[in-house]
């Protein structure tokens, strides 16, 4: 795709409608460029005065994973708290501008906050199982949303979709706490997929885990997106070039003041960006001269 | 030596050793603090020693003697006769008030502020407040429950009028669990905003509402802590004396009341083992008995009070490998 290109197909994206934008763009483009999954507009996010980050604007592809990197307190893990309303949690936080999931704007105030998160789950930095049992951690997304019957084939499937069957079929009745970090973190995407979202975002899942885990992580990652709209924080430049389509680059801006304020630099497809940045602050980062 | 050496022994057979670490500094500070440390707890428990071993030594061949009757009888003014039956209702009463009215309110506020309330000033105004009625004396309690319970209830029990004022059971209990209030609000605060964020946060990511986080993942996790919390504030309640002397607590007999808990006794006057405790110092020690037998029903209440913690923890040790 050119450069050219890729710019059509974010500027169609932010039409509300992305079957429209589906349709138009593979009629324009040689290589169709996938459904638009999330459409941010100058994004802004406020920690009671502080602006976190500043005028983001970003596209996320149907089943493509989207990475989110930049050095620390670049505002990355913050814009993915804006796609499943995590920062409502946070009182001081306020968002401005928009995010448009599927043609619905996500802040808008009939939104309920808890359905979103139904539709668009999470993995956390840590992996955070509930002090329950492995079935009932994987079976409670469903259970809260309503759910009674079947639960059984959604944890089996779901745990077969987290590559974690295998390993856990015997005893699902143990405590979740008794498995290792990397299982732990399987289980804990078990539990997002659950309750069949259509995004599961992923918050630096890799950082507390060792290298073998990561690489089974990384893996499933890949698998996963066949099913899912992914989006991952990464500290790891290397896991973003592994997994991701796209990789969207933060990085952090100094006022005057001294305020610290995230702003997204460059959003490409991954290869572009680790071979041929077009901004030099992406080049400087890529190649380690900062960050 | 083989030709094949151990990694041990490789140092010594391939260089002479060139560092030493066998010099040692002594940590003169280090070691003061630590003497410093045990003789406080040493003194802590001597002095809890030296209470039990006074009481026991006062109190227990005259609790052995009397047995049972101890507890089952009423006051008397000969000591070889006098029971603290009473005292021990009326104390078991203000524990069911306690338990019934501020373990309830108090964690209730707790969640309230901890999960639901905004960050605003108001907030931080009435958590200080709260604070600083945890800090009131005891005495101002009594005062607070005279005025409010005694006087504004009175005649609240039909059988309450005239005869004593409404100096009844409820109005102690009810004054007790007001004086307790802040504690097991402050302390189920505490053990709630100990809650990790993580756990919150896994509970919110699947799509729980604030009330099913708060209800399946923050309660049990802070169960144990809040327990602790309230049955500790549950033995401060046991222990009040000042605030039930100034709501008119009776230092003598009830009369004769039969059985051990009647609902009528709530709309009677009330005694407790902290009141009989006091009345029984205040006999003459020149007159045999009356120094044992406070030192007994100072047992007694301690005995209470052990038992209130001993379920405390054995509760807690069950929420905690339930909590995983």
């Amino acid at each position: 795709m050119t450069e050219a290109e890729a710019d059509t197909a974010t500027a169609s994206a932010h039409e509300a409608d992305p079957t429209v934008t589906a349709t138009s763009s593979a009629s324009a483009a040689p290589a169709p460029t996938p459904p638009v999954t999330f459409q941010t507009t100058d994004l802004n996010v406020f920690y009671g005065g502080f602006r976190a980050v500043q005028d983001v604007n970003l596209t996320i592809y149907k089943n493509e994973v989207t990475a989110l990197i930049g050095p620390s307190g670049c505002g990355k893990s913050t814009v993915l708290r804006c796609f499943n309303r995590m920062n409502d949690l946070i009182e001081i936080a306020r968002v401005e501008g928009s995010i448009v999931y599927r043609g619905v704007d996500l802040y808008d105030s009939r939104v309920d906050a808890v359905e979103v998160r139904r539709r668009i789950g999470m993995v956390f930095q840590k992996p955070n199982p509930f002090p329950k049992s492995i079935y009932d951690n994987v079976a409670y997304g469903p259970k809260v949303a309503g759910q009674k019957k079947g639960l059984d084939e959604i944890v089996e499937q779901s745990l077969r979709k987290a590559a974690l069957w295998d390993e856990v079929k015997d005893r699902l009745k143990d405590s979740a706490m008794g498995m290792s970090g990397g299982q732990q973190q399987r289980l804990c995407i078990a539990r997002a997929i659950a309750t069949s979202p259509d995004v599961v975002l992923m918050d630096e899942p890799c950082s507390a885990l060792d290298p073998i885990a990561t690489a089974r992580i990384e893996e499933l990652i890949v698998e996963l997106k066949r099913d899912y709209t992914i989006v991952i924080v990464t500290h790891n430049m290397q896991q973003a070039g592994r997994v991701s389509d796209r990789t969207a680059f933060f990085t952090t801006n100094v006022d005057s003041t001294g305020g610290r304020t995230g702003e997204l630099v460059e959003f490409d497809r991954t290869t572009k960006i680790f071979t041929n940045p077009k901004n030099e602050r992406t080049e400087a980062y890529i190649t380690g001269r900062f960050g | 030596m083989t030709a094949i050496s151990s990694p041990m022994d490789v140092p010594a057979t391939s260089a002479e050793a060139d560092v030493s670490f066998t010099e040692r500094r002594t940590d003169w500070q280090g070691i003061s603090f630590k003497a410093l440390l045990m003789a406080g707890l040493g003194f802590a428990i001597l002095t809890l020693v030296a209470v039990l071993w006074n009481v026991i030594v006062d109190g227990g061949d005259f609790l052995l003697e009397r047995g049972t009757s101890f507890l089952t009888e009423n006051a008397s003014s000969r000591a070889n006769e006098f029971g603290v039956f009473e005292g021990i209702r009326g104390t078991l009463w203000i524990g069911i008030f306690v338990i019934v009215f501020s373990f309830p309110i108090g964690i209730g506020a707790a969640i309230y502020l901890e999960e639901y309330a905004s960050d605003s000033k108001l907030k931080r105004f009435i958590e200080l407040n709260i604070r600083n009625l945890a800090g009131v004396p005891s005495v101002v309690y009594g005062i607070f429950g005279l005025i409010i319970f005694v006087r504004r209830f009175d005649g609240f029990f039909p059988n309450s009028v005239e005869r004593h004022l409404g100096a009844t059971t409820a109005a102690a209990g009810a004054t007790l669990a007001v004086l307790v209030l802040p504690i097991v609000i402050i302390t189920s605060a505490e053990a709630i905003r100990a809650v990790p964020r993580a756990l919150r946060e896994a509970g919110y990511g699947v799509g729980a509402t604030r009330w099913e986080v708060t209800r399946h993942h923050v309660l049990p996790y802070a169960a144990p802590g809040i327990l602790t919390g309230t049955l500790l504030s549950l033995a401060r309640a046991l222990g009040e004396a000042a605030p039930l002397i100034l709501i008119g607590g009776v230092l003598g007999s009830l009369g004769p009341q039969s059985s051990l808990f009647e609902l009528e006794q709530l709309g009677e006057q009330f005694t407790s083992l902290t009141l009989m405790i006091t009345q029984l110092a205040k006999r003459p020690s020149t007159v045999a008995g009356w120094t044992e037998a406070t030192a007994a029903a100072i047992i007694v209440l301690l005995g209470i009070v052990l038992m209130a913690n001993a379920a405390a923890i054995l509760l807690r040790n069950r929420f905690e490998k339930k909590r995983g």
